[in-house]
């Protein structure tokens, strides 16, 4: 290691400095670093303290960066050592346990403290504040000894509070000073709905109560308020507000407001500091949320590492409850004032709400209750401060006529013989699953996965053994567990995309922490996806995780059963020349290739390469990478058309290899498919591919979600263009649109089935400006890829670690 | 003599990628070697208990499971056991780390295969 290296130290060990430290390794910035941490854990994952309070998780369970992590990354860390003062004139750290560490760059992540209201008696035994594991200790351990307690405060930690320690068997009141709970974040209505569904859950309340007195002795025994009345209480936890701990700053004479005040680049007054997290001030702001302190320690991790960003220009915050059964978000502005056009509706029945605020028709602020699908979007269009319009009125207000579609809740299973395989793949019979539900009382798909194998290899028959699990188990089917993607999550897709965009989460690692996944490296089904999710949102920025995609793309050749691989070179538009096929024929002779094939979407298949011969195949063909294996564009079928044909209307060879050139090497959700025909003939069959194109005499046809393959489907035709720009923006559209909102593994039969047609057609065709954007985005996408077989044959290392066997 | 464990040194520890598995032969026999992100080693015989078998060593590695990357079996890496619902067993052999060199410890009985 390089001697000169600058130092950083970071100065405090939570989520926000250490996630700027996690960057700044991932950005290569060229540190020695030392992190200090007043409390005795490694970094932790505040925002789960929750979940250590309900007892489903232990403190280990929530660490975030083990003791190893420091390590393996050459940090040294002390833990238990509180800063006392950074002296600017010497460049030194000074600490309460007498030691002197210099610095170059500092950053202060001191985060903040529970608020304590100054009332007499808060320094009681008993009192409480709900910030750290210490006092989540001291919550657990109250629960055991106590029955009464009050919780000061009815904002989001407070109401957080009150639930665990109802939980854990408490009878418990939130006192609140005003009159709605979550004021800071709800209006009215939703507030009193939220009080509603808490108060059915067992939590007291005592709203427009001001707390002037702690009673008891050494130990308190309860509140007493301004008009004169009292609480009983034994244990009292005050959750009335953050304080952003500012102290060292302070002593070190940087300037302070509220919080320790920063510029755009989280720079503070004295030269080489900065701060980040809830310590800090931001344009007269104090966050004490986790989403803004992942964009700040972002813009410090690419200042610090050189990398040119613009600067933090704040965070739009949203708000969601983390309590079971209670669904509450809030984003921007809630309280409408005459200046703010509404729109809401209210379902008492349903114990919904949902309300969003337009300012000169711009999309301002939402509030959700009980139905939150539609944060995520509705995040999105307030941050971007985007326009209403009809679309995006009836997406979000889910008044849109194409609603599911896909979901055929058929009962013809009732009719199906015990023997009939349901499936396929495993040979499971539909009596194997009845079975598995009425002997081990089983409720969920991925039980009956668990037990039979049946949904876990194609995943076709889930629908099937979904509606035989709706059909024995009758009306109790409703109640059965919220499906995650896998069994790591309980999470949907949509839920993890929000959370990833919303917390600004970079990695799988990061995302299953964060998220707080059963198991904690995820599993074959959730790494992979997720991995996907990630390069999806940040096309730029995201590195690829090898180790998280399957064997055929982390190869980039397809696995037979045997342990050989396929490899299967770029023909575009199935075009190739006699001198490529008279390399491809030389290469198959030296490598001893088993048979070359002709595929199904006309290109050739070397089938039976030896696995250390794979990387020196791809070297000898000098080819770009055929994409057989990929979740991606595989090949554009075509038809001889208008160069040779006697009836083309249109250069279909000349299209199909312009398309293929054009979208190659960019990751779907799944496989895709494409056909370019030169008349209605249809020669290259576009019927069955993902998108499939026909020329007619004044222009392109377009289809979508054609299949051929498990689940056979015919493309639904899907528009009509005179232009080969209009045809290949329209291409781009539907292509990103898809890679947007496809579940991972979802193939666009079924995503158009899910979304709807018409839907997709809206958003695509009735917007000249949507399809602009989507398409702009994915040639964003577009620029960022490169060939898989010539990254590898560069990479020594990956290479040799991949494909080379050693002899020991 | 001929009935005692052979001890292998199959590579640095450097030479494995975390989470990803690499072939290495050991004598006759064929291994896969793990590293997990905790930096843990396991050795397993790159042979899949799946009655259709195929290789090990591509599969997708979380904690000390591995996904066999044809058949989508869980293995757990400690024992070789396959997980619920499927049934079977792999062979593991003793891996550990040391002085920076990965080691590996075939039985007798194997080593001489």
């Amino acid at each position: 290691m390089a001697a000169e290296r600058e130092k950083l130290v970071l100065i405090g060990n939570g989520m926000a400095g250490v996630g700027t430290i996690e960057q700044i390794l991932k950005l290569g910035g060229a540190y020695d670093i030392t992190v200090f941490g007043s409390e005795p854990h490694p970094n932790y994952n505040r925002i789960m303290l929750s979940y250590v309070l309900e007892g489903s998780k232990t403190i280990e369970d929530i660490i975030l960066n083990d003791l190893g992590w420091y390590e393996d990354n050459h940090i040294t860390l002390h833990t238990g050592t509180t800063v006392t003062r950074i002296a600017e004139q010497n460049k030194l750290i000074l600490t309460d346990n007498g030691l002197a560490v210099p610095y170059d760059k500092a950053i202060i992540s001191t985060g903040s403290n529970s608020f304590i209201l100054p009332v007499p008696g808060s320094t009681k035994d008993g009192v409480v504040g709900f910030r750290d594991i210490a006092d989540c200790d001291a919550m657990l351990a109250a629960a055991k000894q106590y029955r009464t307690a009050a919780v000061i405060g009815g904002g989001l930690l407070g109401l957080e509070a009150a639930k665990g320690l109802v939980n854990l068997g408490m009878d418990v009141t939130v006192v609140h000073l005003l009159e709605d709970l979550m004021e800071r974040q709800l209006d009215r209505t939703a507030s009193s709905m939220l009080q509603a569904e808490l108060t059915r859950q067992g939590v007291k309340f005592a709203m427009g109560k001001q707390t002037v007195e702690l009673t008891g002795e050494e130990r308190v025994t309860g509140l007493r308020f301004s008009d004169g009345s009292e609480l009983p209480a034994e244990f009292v936890v005050m959750a009335v507000g953050i304080k952003p701990n500012v102290q060292l700053a302070k002593d070190s004479g940087i300037t302070v407001n509220r919080g320790i005040v920063v510029d755009d680049y989280m720079q503070t007054s004295m030269t080489d500091v900065y701060s980040v997290g809830e310590c800090t001030e931001h344009r007269g702001t104090c966050y004490g949320l986790v989403a803004p302190l992942f964009e700040q320690g972002m813009v410090l991790a690419k200042h610090l590492s050189g990398v040119q960003t613009p600067g933090y220009e704040g965070s739009v915050v949203a708000t969601k409850l983390k309590i079971s059964g209670v669904d509450v978000f809030s984003a921007g502005e809630f309280t409408e004032t005459p200046e703010h056009t509404v729109i809401s509706a209210k379902d008492e029945w349903k114990r919904t709400y949902k309300k969003i605020l337009l300012k000169d028709n711009v999309i301002v602020g939402a509030v959700l209750f009980g139905d939150v699908t539609e944060s995520a979007n509705l995040q999105k269009l307030v941050k971007n401060s985007t326009e209403m319009t009809n679309e995006i009125y009836d997406e979000v207000m889910g008044t849109s006529c194409c609603g599911g579609g896909g979901a055929k809740k058929g009962m013809s299973v009732e009719a199906m013989a015990d023997e009939e395989i349901v499936c396929g793949c495993n040979g499971v019979t539909k009596k194997a699953i009845v079975d598995a539900v009425t002997e081990n009382g089983f409720t969920t798909v991925d039980e009956i996965k668990a037990c039979t194998g049946a949904t876990r290899s194609c995943g076709g028959c889930k629908p099937v053994v979904e509606q035989i699990l709706q059909f024995v188990l009758g009306d109790s089917f409703q109640q059965s567990a919220k499906q995650g993607i896998c069994s790591c999550t309980p999470l949907s897709r949509d839920e993890i995309v929000a959370e990833i965009t919303a917390k600004g989460l970079k990695t799988t690692k990061e995302v299953m922490h964060v998220l707080d996944w059963k198991q904690a490296e995820g599993c074959s089904k959730c790494r992979p996806a997720v991995n996907y999710y990630l390069g999806m949102i940040y096309p730029d920025t995201h590195e690829d995780e090898k180790e998280s995609r399957f064997v055929n793309e982390r190869m980039s050749a397809n696995i037979q059963k045997d342990g050989t691989y396929t490899v299967i070179p770029r023909m575009y538009g199935g075009v190739t020349t006699p001198e490529d096929l008279k390399r491809i024929a030389d290469v198959s002779l030296k490598y001893d290739v088993k048979v070359v094939k002709v595929t199904g979407g006309q290109r050739l298949d070397l089938i039976g390469v030896k696995k250390e011969d794979v990387p020196k195949v791809w070297e000898e063909l000098d080819m770009p990478s055929g994409y057989g294996y990929a979740k991606s564009l595989r090949t554009v079928k075509t038809c001889v058309g208008s160069q040779f044909c006697r009836f083309g209307t249109q250069d279909s060879m000349g299209m199909g290899a312009m398309l293929e050139r054009k979208y190659e090497r960019l990751d779907m959700p799944a496989k895709f498919k494409m056909a370019v025909n030169g008349c209605p003939r249809n020669c290259a069959e576009s019927c069955t591919k993902d998108i499939g194109i026909v020329g007619n005499d004044g222009g392109w046809e377009v289809f979508i979600g054609g299949n051929g393959g498990i689940k056979p489907r015919i493309a639904d035709a899907f528009c009509k263009v005179k232009t080969d720009e209009e045809l290949v923006e329209v291409c781009s559209a539907v292509i990103q649109y898809y890679r947007e909102t496809g579940n991972y593994l979802e193939r666009t039969s079924e995503w158009v089935e899910r979304m709807g047609l018409e839907h997709i057609q809206t958003v695509i065709m009735g917007s000249d400006d949507n399809r602009k954007e989507l398409a702009a985005r994915i040639d964003f996408a577009l620029a960022q890829v490169s060939d898989p077989w010539k990254k590898m044959l560069d990479d020594k290392n990956t290479r040799t670690a991949l494909f080379e066997q050693t002899q020991v | 003599m001929e009935r005692s464990n052979r001890e292998y040194t199959v590579g640095a520890v450097e030479d494995f990628m975390p989470q990803i598995g690499r072939v290495v032969n050991a004598g006759e026999v064929e291994l896969a070697i793990f590293r997990t992100s905790a930096g843990a080693f396991y050795a397993i015989k790159n042979h899949s208990p799946h009655p259709k078998g195929g290789p090990l060593a591509e599969g997708i590695v979380s904690g000390y499971y591995l996904y066999d990357p044809l058949h989508d079996w869980k293995i757990d890496l400690r024992t070789g056991e396959v997980q619920a619902p499927d049934q079977g067993q792999a062979e593991v052999y003793p891996a550990a780390v040391d002085g920076g060199v990965v080691k590996v410890t075939l039985p007798a009985a194997v080593a001489r295969l």
